[in-house]
């Protein structure tokens, strides 16, 4: 390996003193070996650290051009939404996409809803604050547990779904086959299962909303906070005006928007038969869930941030 | 006569650079059945591709009638769209329909879907019901494409590349994993269309017996340049040494499979 030169200048032996030529020749040499390892060392860290900066660089271009892409595919589908969309196909994706989901969306919201309960109302009923409870449990639900589970069961069920039926005809042709008889596949595909997610997404929130408070309030009730207390509580927490639900509903659009446009590239970008479907299945899962966490992050920045 | 499909200098060559197609030239008149041949990868399909608008090519020109459709983006593609029909390989049906929805989706949702949609029911169960009169399968309406055998498959995807009325219609490998005998009355079929509708076809092959059969001009595609462009007797003329071999299937000759 060449060695970095470091810049700097040896002591001169002195010539006179023919006694001390030896031990200093031994720390001359001592010395230009720590230099060598030094330079080695200095030069390995450069490669690492031009290593990792092309890493974060070509991981932060490629996530912008990944965005891109979705960005694009969004502005097809929403310039398509111009020529209408065929009702037969936005009310069947709207019982796939969303009446299909409601049990799975409504069980974990209903148990979450329990769970931060039981942690409140045990915690709380401590302090003597148990009527704080169903507030805390109401804002927790309706800003943040309920959309996110939302989110999340609808990326792992239907944005799955969506990759795997449109990755299937994208290996078998059937894309092309729309594409040859003059039918868009955006417009055909992706338009319904958009509209359906922005339909779909916020109606499975509202209900998963009043199950997350009927679960918490069932729970409430075991550890000693009457039903009556929790709604009151609730009354005192939330906005009147609704703001915290409506909030809530928001986020939901944005990941009904994810969710549905994630599935669809990933499905219109699948390749190399069954195990490329598969890929672009998980892929569409894993982008889906990681795009909806950083989205609710930077909505509740911007909507509940005081 | 005006051509009705004329390809000039087509070039088309893979992100990583393979040359696919490397200057192809042909004019394929009104009702005319060109088959192209060649050894897989030749670039058949990507040419069929090209012209069905499926594929952008590196460069050159595809003409349709009077629209140079290379350049074209989707939208401009629907109206020459509308004028095409594609039979592909392994037909590329959608599953999630059944025979009759297959048929009459081109119909109701295609390039002339405003003025179809007003068609009476009766109008579009007569239609699809024509269209598989003609490729031989009456009755088989509501039957799910699972449900049918391969060679059906092919005569249903021909029906519904016929839905619209097509002036052209490309057919990629039609006889491919078929018996002979289900081989010969797809070649009948492709024969008979064009008999009796007057459409321009062309047919992507490597069946010698089904190329002989139906071609009025045969292209021989190898590395991506057309090693004979003529009549099926000039091509079985043909001193070409790679296209005797291909034409005979001999082992020995100038094509070496194993490096391909």
């Amino acid at each position: 390996m060449a060695t970095k030169p470091t810049g700097r200048k040896h002591p001169e032996p002195p010539a006179a003193d023919g006694a001390r030529d030896e031990p200093l020749s031994e720390i001359e040499s001592a010395v230009e070996a720590v230099e060598e390892v030094a330079g080695e060392v200095v030069e390995a860290f450069e490669e690492a650290g031009e290593l990792a900066a092309g890493a974060v660089r070509g991981t932060v271009v490629g996530v912008l051009a990944y965005l891109g892409e979705v960005g694009v595919l969004l502005g097809h589908a929403l310039r398509s939404l111009r020529r209408g969309v065929h009702v037969g196909d936005l009310v069947r994706q709207m019982a796939v996409v969303g009446v299909d989901s409601i049990p799975i969306a409504l069980l974990t919201t209903g148990f979450s809803g329990a769970v931060l309960s039981l942690y409140s109302a045990g915690t709380l009923s401590d302090y003597g604050a148990s009527n704080f409870v169903g507030g805390i449990v109401a804002l927790s639900i309706v800003r943040e547990t309920a959309p996110i589970l939302t989110g999340v069961v609808l990326a792992a069920r239907s944005g799955s779904a969506m990759t795997a039926e449109i990755g299937s005809m994208k290996v078998t042709e059937q894309i092309d086959a729309l594409r040859s008889m003059a039918i868009s596949p955006v417009e055909y595909l992706v338009v319904p299962r958009l509209l359906a997610c922005l339909i779909m997404l916020p109606v499975i929130c509202v209900l998963a909303d009043l199950v997350g408070l009927v679960g918490g309030a069932i729970v409430a009730a075991t550890q000693g906070v009457p039903n009556s207390t929790f709604v009151q509580s609730i009354r005192l927490f939330l906005q009147p005006s609704g703001s915290d639900i409506y909030q809530g509903l928001i986020k939901t659009v944005v990941f009904g928007t994810i969710i549905a446009t994630v599935g669809c590239r990933e499905g219109l970008e699948s390749e190399g038969g069954a195990t490329g479907v598969g890929q672009s299945t998980t892929r569409s899962v894993v982008i889906s869930i990681v795009l909806i966490f950083v989205a609710n992050f930077f909505l509740s920045f911007l909507m509940f941030d005081q | 006569m005006k051509p009705k499909i004329d390809i000039r200098d087509l070039h088309f060559a893979t992100d990583d650079g393979k040359e696919i197609l490397s200057g192809v030239t042909l004019s394929i008149m009104p009702g005319e059945i060109l088959c192209v041949m060649g050894l897989s990868g030749s670039g058949k399909s990507t040419l069929l591709r090209c012209v069905a608008g499926l594929t952008t090519p590196s460069s050159g020109e595809i003409w349709i009638d009077d629209d140079e459709i290379s350049r074209m983006d989707e939208d401009e593609l629907v109206r020459v769209r509308a004028k095409m029909g594609l039979v592909f390989q392994y037909s590329a049906l959608f599953d999630s329909m059944n025979v009759f929805e297959n048929i009459a989706f081109g119909i109701l949702r295609g390039p002339k879907r405003d003025e179809n949609r007003k068609l009476p029911r009766i109008t579009l169960i007569r239609m699809v019901a024509e269209r598989l009169q003609q490729v031989g399968l009456p009755g088989i309406e509501k039957r799910m494409p699972t449900q049918l055998s391969g060679g059906m498959r092919r005569r249903v995807g021909l029906a519904r590349a016929l839905a619209t009325d097509p002036e052209l219609i490309f057919y990629d490998e039609p006889t491919s994993g078929l018996d002979p005998v289900t081989a010969a009355s797809i070649d009948n079929l492709i024969v008979q269309t064009r008999d009796q509708r007057g459409v321009t076809s062309i047919v992507v092959s490597h069946d010698m017996g089904s190329i002989f059969r139906i071609a009025d001009t045969i292209l021989m595609l190898y590395d991506g340049e057309a090693a004979i462009y003529g009549t099926p007797d000039e091509v079985r003329a043909s001193t070409d040494p790679v296209v005797k071999q291909f034409v005979s299937g001999d082992i020995q000759g100038p094509i070496q499979v194993r490096r391909r």
